[in-house]
């Protein structure tokens, strides 16, 4: 009977290791408990080290540990979300205010009352996109619009309408100076976030709001004489009229295009700044012009926001680190200095602007511009408003593309 | 027997009196290293298993919790018992196939009868749960409190207080019971409370690890309202204005007055008006994401218009890779040929480079107006643009991706074939064609058939070849989920992942579709292969 002592034997051992290895982390785990509880705090790479710089102070102040953990900024929805379904969801993490409807459908965010010294440093516009049936859903630290882009060297003028840009841009083509008249990114697939400023100009609009400016789903604009019209009169600047938009430029190219020098216009995002300075173009900011004869250019205004995760384990701190935390200067500049996108904050604001002239200047394009609507519905119209536009500008009928859209749109709000 | 058995086994290393066990000398009790391994082995197994099971415990997943320790017992019974030889080389791995390809699919499986959506994603209780939550507003006008969060007692156990300075700085205690003025506290510069009387002021890691009990903690101040806090050191007067009542399976919103009822089927709180509340909860529907793609004429001409897209596109691609592939092997195959080993390195180059920075230089060739192919060709065709354009490009670019793959093992398929079998043909009178049709392909086919069976299936569900390049597109107003180019796999994810709503069980169904579909074609042509290989013998 050797060999059962033997393998008795070893099945005992075996135990007693696993016994040895688990009481070493039981003993680990109890340690991490008792210090009190951890803070995790998800964010996008790039912001990740000055979050965690800062929010290793908030740490100290109430004697509790913080984690910060990098997910990519494409991927934060879709994450938090399944991480909030499986249950191991973050305390806080970063997000773009239109995600509030769909995170708040979700149950995943949780109200979040700013005490009133708070709120007032805080631009109102940002707190009403952020605020969803009533309610505000998380803190905003940022904004972010587009704006045009031009190469001063070509145009020393800030064109006042779409018309002398287009003038101005054909004169270049012209003179063979630049291939493009303007470099603005349509794509196969439209581009309706960079189309709205014409869009609105042009007299079209999406979703009605109300005398509150609460985005009213039902009132879904896509169809309307009023959104054809406008449709029709950039139709006539797409490729079966001027060729000044066209689906060949892309998100891939638009940028390369304004700095090779073909164009000397480029509708452009915060996130060109950097390659624009190391291009070497001499480039000037404005905003981007409507029509003549129109209403205002409104471009799309994105807010970047702390949300707290509703039925998250560090509830009280996660409420005390974006009331009183991500509302605060010091953090915001520090945020700043990693990923320089213009503050919300009435204080920080004044300091980056003294320090970064084009800060005001995109502020200044923004000032027309519109919060993206929050509600869920917005997600069903990216694709189908897309879709119809590039169509438009690749020459289809205005009516038949946007009528389609619209009939799309509403199949699936309605599902 | 089993006497004579264990004797052996123990007997010092030398002619075994039987024949040795399967394992060789990895069979059980053959050596002292054996034992010292498989003790280690086992004791890291049974540590992964504790490690497992306390989370388990701590949420009491007892079922999880079952099914781990079961198989720890499992991989005990297995590698301590003499009589379980075979499944000593079957159990890892089964074990692995079981976790990483049975479970997903059964996973996916039971998502795809169930209306998992975004605003469908929790049970019922916790959507109630959120409903209630989210709907505690800010009373109009309400005070607005600096707070100190104590306990009468213990800081762990003691009962919640709120210690609450208004701002005219009067100074309140606040409990389950409601508001009562607190004459005598210590207070610091800002209006906040730092010590009073009776009750222990709670450090901001005491207050986080009671959150659970915060959230519900509320000082009633009437009509349904209360003082809540917000962080650690605010608080302020809400009112939670949607309450659920399980007697009637409702939820009424106080200040609208308006019912809005369960409804189990569709997973939501419905209102007289057909109007919902945003957060429901996931729901068993049966068939229906199949019924809808089947037999929904919109979705169904989605779906069958992508399926037979997808089987051309995968036909075409491995048909075309082959030829092409094969005739260039057959090109450098030729004898008098100069510098093969030149011209194969050059062949083989598109493989060897990332396929996902090809696609995407490939994306960008196909430009309308900068790509390479019009400028360099004088075209003006819109290649993404018009459905017919773009399904060629997608097949022109995966078919140059693809025939170096083919070209290798078609390479080395020929070298296996012996140049006389065609020279002894073409003595009998066989032309070159005639030759190779019928002597070189079948001997050929013998080894690349099962290839071409592995590249239609890589190809089916090839997603990088399409989504990179046209991601689906052209799409056309008229139908903008399901584009020109879409293969079955690209149009699940578009479902599941886009900007829109989130259709997981839509999505699991398609996938639950494609699983059923490339199954199929891999039997019919793994039996077809068989029979070709029984031809051959």
């Amino acid at each position: 009977m050797r060999l059962r002592t033997a393998s008795a034997l070893a099945g005992i051992t075996a135990i007693a290791l696993a016994a040895t290895a688990c009481g070493g982390e039981g003993t680990g785990d109890s340690g991490g408990e008792a210090a009190a509880g951890t803070l995790v705090i998800w964010t996008d790479p790039e912001r990740a080290d000055a979050v965690e710089q800062s929010a290793a102070a908030f740490a100290e102040t109430n004697g509790i540990d913080v984690s910060v953990n990098a997910v990519a900024f494409e991927d934060m929805q879709g994450d938090v979300l399944n991480a909030y379904q499986a249950g191991n969801a973050p305390d806080v993490f970063i997000g773009a205010h239109d995600w509030t409807g769909n995170l708040v459908r979700n149950g995943a965010v949780q109200p979040i009352e700013l005490p009133q010294d708070r709120a007032d440093l805080l631009d109102s516009t940002s707190l009403e996109a952020m605020t969803y049936d009533g309610q505000l859903f998380g803190v905003p630290y940022s904004q972010e619009n587009i704006f045009l882009m031009r190469n001063t060297e070509l145009a020393p003028e800030a064109p006042r309408t779409f018309e002398e840009l287009v003038e101005a841009g054909s004169a270049l083509k012209e003179d063979g100076e630049v291939s493009e008249v303007l470099s603005m990114a349509v794509g196969q697939e439209g581009d309706p976030y960079r189309m709205n400023a014409l869009f609105t100009s042009a007299g079209g609009y999406l979703f009605g709001q109300d005398d509150t400016g609460t985005w009213d789903p039902a009132d879904l604009g896509v169809d309307t004489e009023a959104s054809i019209a406008a449709m029709e009169r950039i139709a006539e600047y797409g490729e079966a009229g001027e060729g000044v938009l066209r689906r060949s430029i892309t998100t891939e190219n638009d940028a390369a295009l304004f700095f090779d020098g073909e164009a000397a216009f480029f509708v452009a995002g915060p996130w060109n700044i950097a390659d624009a300075d190391a291009s070497g173009i001499d480039y000037a900011i404005s905003p981007i012009p409507g029509f003549e004869d129109g209403g205002p250019a409104s471009p799309y205004i994105g807010y970047q926001s702390f949300f707290v995760t509703e039925g998250s384990t560090n509830t009280a701190l996660a409420e005390e680190f974006v009331t009183n935390y991500v509302t605060d200067t010091d953090f915001i500049l520090d945020l700043y200095a990693a990923d320089p996108r213009t503050p919300v904050q009435a204080e920080a604001l004044e300091s980056v602007s003294a320090d970064d002239p084009n800060i005001g200047a995109i502020a200044e394009a923004g000032t027309e511009g519109m919060p993206m609507p929050s509600i869920p519905e917005m997600g069903e119209t990216w694709q189908p408003l897309g879709v119809a536009q590039a169509e438009i500008v690749g020459g289809t009928d205005p009516a038949k593309a946007m009528e389609s859209a619209a009939a799309t749109i509403s199949e699936q709000i309605g599902e | 027997m089993a006497a004579s058995e264990h004797d052996s086994a123990g007997a010092p290393s030398g002619a075994p009196a039987r024949p040795p066990l399967p394992g060789g000398r990895f069979a059980p009790g053959t050596s002292l290293t054996a034992h010292v391994v498989k003790i280690g082995l086992l004791g890291l197994f049974t540590a992964l298993g504790v490690w497992a099971v306390l989370p388990l415990y701590l949420a009491g997943h007892w079922l999880g919790l079952a099914v781990a320790a079961g198989v720890v017992a499992l991989v005990y019974h297995v590698y301590l018992s003499k009589r379980t030889v075979p499944a000593k080389y079957l159990l890892p791995g089964v074990l692995f196939l079981v976790a990483f390809q049975i479970l997903p699919v059964l996973y996916t499986m039971s998502t795809s009868v169930t209306n998992m959506s975004d605003g469908h994603r929790v049970d019922k209780q916790q959507a109630i749960a959120s409903i209630e939550s989210l709907s505690v507003t800010r009373t109009p006008d309400a005070e607005e409190y600096t707070l100190t969060v104590a306990t009468a007692g213990d800081p762990e156990t003691g009962a919640l207080v709120f210690l609450l300075t208004d701002p005219e700085g009067r100074t309140y205690t606040g409990d389950e019971e409601g508001l009562d003025p607190l004459p005598t506290a210590t207070v610091n510069a800002s209006g906040r409370i730092t010590g009073a009387f009776g009750y222990t002021v709670l450090t901001p890691a005491q207050v986080n690890a009671r959150s659970a009990e915060l959230e519900e903690f509320a000082v009633p101040t009437g009509d349904g309202a209360g003082i809540r806090s917000s962080g650690l050191s605010t608080a302020f007067e809400g009112t939670a204005v949607r309450s659920y009542d399980a007697s009637c399976d409702c939820v009424t919103d106080s200040e609208t007055g308006t019912v809005y009822t369960a409804d189990d089927e569709r997973g939501a709180f419905y209102g007289p008006e057909g109007d919902r509340l945003p957060q429901g909860w996931k729901v068993n529907v049966g068939f229906d994401n199949f019924a809808r793609f089947l037999f929904d004429p919109t979705f169904a001409s989605s779906f069958f218009g992508i399926l037979v897209w997808n089987i051309a596109f995968a036909v075409a691609v491995t048909g075309l890779v082959f030829v092409v592939g094969l005739a260039v092997a057959m090109a450098l195959h030729v004898p008098r040929m100069r510098g093969k080993a030149l011209y194969r390195i050059l062949v083989v180059l598109p493989y060897a480079m990332s396929s996902l920075a090809m696609y995407l230089l490939w994306r960008d060739m196909f430009n309308t107006d900068f790509g390479l192919i019009n400028r360099m060709l004088g075209l003006q065709i819109d290649w993404f643009g018009d459905a017919w354009s773009a399904r060629a490009a997608v097949i022109l670019a995966n078919v140059w991706l693809g025939y170096p793959y083919m070209f290798l093992v078609a390479t080395g398929a020929l070298q296996a074939v012996p140049r006389e079998l065609s020279q002894a043909a073409q003595i009998d009178g066989a032309g070159r064609w005639q030759a190779f049709r019928h002597v070189t392909l079948p001997l050929l086919m013998v080894a690349m058939s099962p290839i071409l069976v592995a590249t239609f299936a890589f190809n089916f569900n090839n997603f990088n070849a399409v989504w990179l390049l046209t991601r689906g597109g052209p799409l056309s107003s008229e139908n903008s989920t399901a584009g020109a180019t879409d293969l079955l796999i690209t149009y699940t994810y578009r479902l599941a992942f886009n900007e829109a709503t989130a259709q997981y069980g839509y999505a699991a169904a398609l996938s639950v579709m494609i699983f059923v579909i490339v199954s199929l074609i891999s039997v019919v042509s793994l039996r077809r292969s068989k029979a070709l290989m029984e031809v051959d013998r």
